[in-house]
């Protein structure tokens, strides 16, 4: 402890920040990974019938429950790190929060009942509506957090219904896309045949849909809210964040030609990037707020102690979890087929 | 006893009714955790206790090379993931109820509870999701000794699982290793906070509670496919094992929880008065085998009791002295009828668990357990003893800390969100309308997977088809008998 004790001082005034971007990473995990897989619910009513969901169930049956863990790990390293943002935020989206862990809770039981069932159609219905309705809430809930979240002698002082504004829905119906169109990405990645055919097809679509959504989001906010014009269009940070508008257009204009050379590996990996680079675009736009326009990551921090307790155990089970997430990735790698028994 | 269930009711539309209808947060808060919280606890309870079954199993079979163990194995395990499953969505929501709900507990208690559920997280959930998928979907993929280690690695996830929550429910009810400052608990002592006064107790309780579920369970299977003539040496392996297992297990149960309820009188004396409806702190307490506690007149109603039974269960002394109810005001004393009722229905399954346990012991004993065809058919039934039980336990445990959310620090009045009651008394029906859709199917497809047995799904006869992962059989046996 003596040892410690010099350098304390700064490591306490660092935990808020290491905390802020270990919760971003594993946001940005959670987006990424059950982003696909929910992605793959929002395409099923557009399978050409049942066998072809069946592939697409098969295609993510190992990996959905890992990928849900990283939105517990979201929010309960809220709790751990940020207790008093987590006590604002949950019953500030208190509603959009609710449907969504019941719309999981939906799509989630569907992987089992749908195999013992007899009546797909169904199952089919639940878990597509499930997937979409929480990928809806989770845009909600971010479009709720950029638009500010009110708040009064550190609690939430809003209404019930303050995310439920035009911006909102926007974002909701943007994560919709783009959560489907990685799983149109995943499918031309883990299908052939095709499959792989009309899975590209749908990303066409769903990558146009994006980048509207993604233009509508970056024109609307910095004119609605003056903090984030402040923040993005003064010199000299224009210059410093130009760099990335252009490389979302460079990434979106080479994943349009990636998809129409039906590469397998590299549209996936520029709906990761395209989704990457929104993330940065929001964290730009809103820190050090973890609640905006009022909280910064400093002021919500939870005590050093328990930050620190808490970053001795991420930094050593952090590679454990990262090494038996790959290995299921690897034992389940290579295309699902046709009528192929998944094991 | 018409007398009795018209005090009941009054009883319940005076205090609750009132309160629903006024739409007040505080109740409605309590009734929606308290409902989520429930419906989650049957899944990780059934799955902690099959969970470590199939990895003996998994060992056994990989040991042996006995096929038996290995289609034992592969059956509970079709089981396992449609419990697994149910258990995973439900527990999602709770790790985002301690804010919705009790958002001011979040603020006051998060820097000690909120890691002890993120190591939950980081320790147990990856485990858990990765291992279950080589389990399910690794059989042909993964060398025989990964397929086994993935079932020993589901099992140690669980129960690692089981230690975390437990440990941050066992501060709750015994806050230890802590300071106070403005309001709020800040951490002193983590050694002191994880391995708190009442830890111990409950994590060997719960867990025992667990193999007990499980076993409970697997002998009632085991017992319907031996009356229906279907899998007969499974189903006498199952028997075995299960009858084996409850035997040392129950009446441990029973020691493991008089161990805990002196660990309780320590430091909750008054759950303990409410358990055995004692209000009178000055006299010795007889043992209430029937009572309605009754609030108004601070005496017990329709009495049904032994005298001093309760001085001797709680003191080990037939004079014994213990605090009763009336040495707190009543704006301190628990929710009466819970606790004093749950605490009955518990102890009452777990003497029957008890009894069916060693009667079938000694069964086995004189070679007669697969033929004493109406004991076959009592524990065919009882399947659901374990569920009741644990359920009946958390009721006592979690109300009887009432009025606290933390014992001494914190009241659930002064921890509740600032959300209208509107907005819970809405998704409160809409959990009730979903959890039991869900539930339902759960419980028809666990049966389903029941009535198709035990070899048409290890060893399929024709091809399977590719759904979800699981190779789709249609029912070689008509579905239909429910446990």
């Amino acid at each position: 402890m003596t040892l410690a004790t010099t350098s304390a001082l700064d490591i306490t005034a660092l935990l808020p920040l290491i905390w802020a971007a270990l919760i971003g990473v594993a946001v940005a995990f959670y987006v990424v990974l059950d982003g696909f897989d929910l992605g793959i619910g929002m395409l099923f009513p557009f399978a050409k019938d049942d066998a072809e969901r069946d592939r697409m169930l098969a295609s993510i049956a190992p990996y959905w429950d890992g990928n849900e863990t990283w939105l517990v790990l979201g929010g309960g390293g809220l709790l751990v790190a940020f207790p008093r943002a987590y006590s604002i935020i949950m019953p500030a989206f208190y509603l959009p929060l609710m449907i969504m862990l019941l719309a999981l809770v939906f799509r989630g039981v569907t992987f089992e009942f749908r195999a013992i069932a007899q009546r797909k159609p169904l199952w089919n219905a639940v878990f597509a509506g499930g997937s979409t309705l929480a990928g809806l809430c989770q845009g909600f809930v971010l479009g709720g957090l950029v638009q500010g979240v009110k708040i009064d002698n550190s609690a939430y002082a809003g209404g019930p219904f303050d995310w439920a504004t035009p911006f909102g829905l926007l974002c909701g119906l943007g994560v919709v896309a783009g959560y489907a169109l990685l799983g149109a990405t995943w499918l031309m990645l883990k299908t052939d045949g095709d499959m792989a055919v009309r899975a590209a097809a749908k990303a066409k679509v769903l990558l146009i849909a994006v980048l509207v959504f993604m233009a509508a989001v970056s024109i609307y906010t910095p004119l609605a809210f003056p903090r984030i014009a402040q923040r993005w269009l003064t010199m000299p940070n224009l210059i410093y964040l130009a760099p990335v508008p252009i490389v979302t257009a460079l990434v979106a204009f080479a994943q349009w030609r990636w998809i129409e050379a039906r590469r397998e590996v590299a549209p996936f990996l520029a709906t990761i990037a395209l989704f990457l680079l929104g993330y940065l675009g929001l964290v730009i736009s809103t820190f050090p707020y973890i609640v905006p326009p009022t909280l910064t990551v400093h002021d919500a921090a939870a005590a050093p102690s328990s930050q620190m307790f808490m970053l001795i155990g991420t930094l050593v089970l952090l590679p454990l979890i990262f090494g038996y997430t790959a290995l299921t990735y690897w034992l389940f790698r290579g295309k699902v087929r046709e009528g192929a028994a998944y094991h | 006893m018409d007398h009795v269930m018209d005090h009941v009711m009054d009883h319940v539309m005076d205090h609750v009714m009132d309160h629903v209808m006024a739409l007040d947060p505080v109740l409605l808060a309590r009734l929606q955790f308290a409902f989520t919280v429930s419906f989650h606890i049957i899944f990780p309870t059934f799955t902690i206790g099959i969970a470590i079954y199939l990895a003996t199993l998994e060992v056994l079979w990989g040991w042996t090379g006995v096929e038996r163990y290995k289609r034992l194995a592969t059956f509970w395990t079709k089981i396992f993931a449609v419990s697994f499953a149910m258990g995973v969505v439900s527990g999602v929501v709770l790790s985002y109820q301690f804010g919705t709900n009790w958002s001011r507990f979040s603020a006051v208690a998060g820097n000690v509870v909120g890691p002890l559920i993120g190591y939950e997280v980081l320790t147990a959930f990856f485990l858990e999701a990765s291992f279950l998928s080589v389990l399910l979907f690794g059989g042909e993929r993964v060398p025989r000794w990964l397929h086994v280690f993935s079932g020993v690695m589901v099992a140690f996830g669980t129960t690692l699982s089981a230690f975390w929550i437990l440990s941050a429910n066992s501060w709750m009810q015994t806050p230890a290793g802590y300071t106070m400052n403005e309001g709020i608990a800040y951490p002193a002592d983590w050694w002191a906070i994880i391995f708190n006064p009442s830890f111990p107790y409950r994590l060997a309780h719960m867990l025992n509670a667990s193999l007990l579920t499980g076993g409970f369970v697997g002998i009632a299977v085991g017992a319907r496919y031996l009356l229906t003539d279907r899998h007969v040496e499974e189903a006498r392996t199952m028997l075995r094992m299960a009858i084996a297992l409850t035997a040392v297990l129950a009446p441990l149960q029973l020691i493991i929880g008089d161990l805990h309820a002196e660990n309780t009188l320590k430091y909750q004396p008054t759950k303990i008065a409410a358990m055995e409806a004692h209000w009178d702190g000055s006299k010795p307490a007889p043992f209430e085998f029937f009572a309605w506690p009754d609030e108004q007149t601070e005496s017990n109603l329709y009495s049904i009791s032994i005298p001093h039974i309760a001085s001797l269960l709680v003191t080990r002394q037939w004079d014994g002295l213990f605090p009763g109810l009336k040495d707190v005001p009543p704006q301190d004393r628990p929710p009466l009828p819970n606790v004093f009722f749950g605490f009955r229905i518990m102890v009452a399954i777990g003497l029957y668990m008890i009894a069916a346990a060693w009667f079938g012991t000694w069964l086995l004993w004189r070679g007669r357990l697969f033929e004493t065809r109406w004991y076959l058919h009592v524990v065919a039934q009882t399947w659901w003893v374990g569920f009741v039980a644990v359920i009946s336990g958390w009721v006592v445990t979690e109300s009887g800390r009432q009025p606290w959310i933390v014992q001494g620090i914190l009241r659930a009045a002064d921890a509740v969100s600032p959300v209208p009651g509107g907005s819970i008394a809405t998704t409160l029906i809409l959990f009730i309308l979903v959890y039991g859709v869900v539930f339902s199917f759960g419980i028809y497809f666990i049966n389903r997977l029941i009535a198709r047995g035990i070899q048409e799904i290890a060893l399929p006869q024709h091809p399977p088809r590719l759904a979800s992962g699981h190779p789709t059989l249609e029912p070689q046996n008509a579905p239909g008998h429910s446990l």
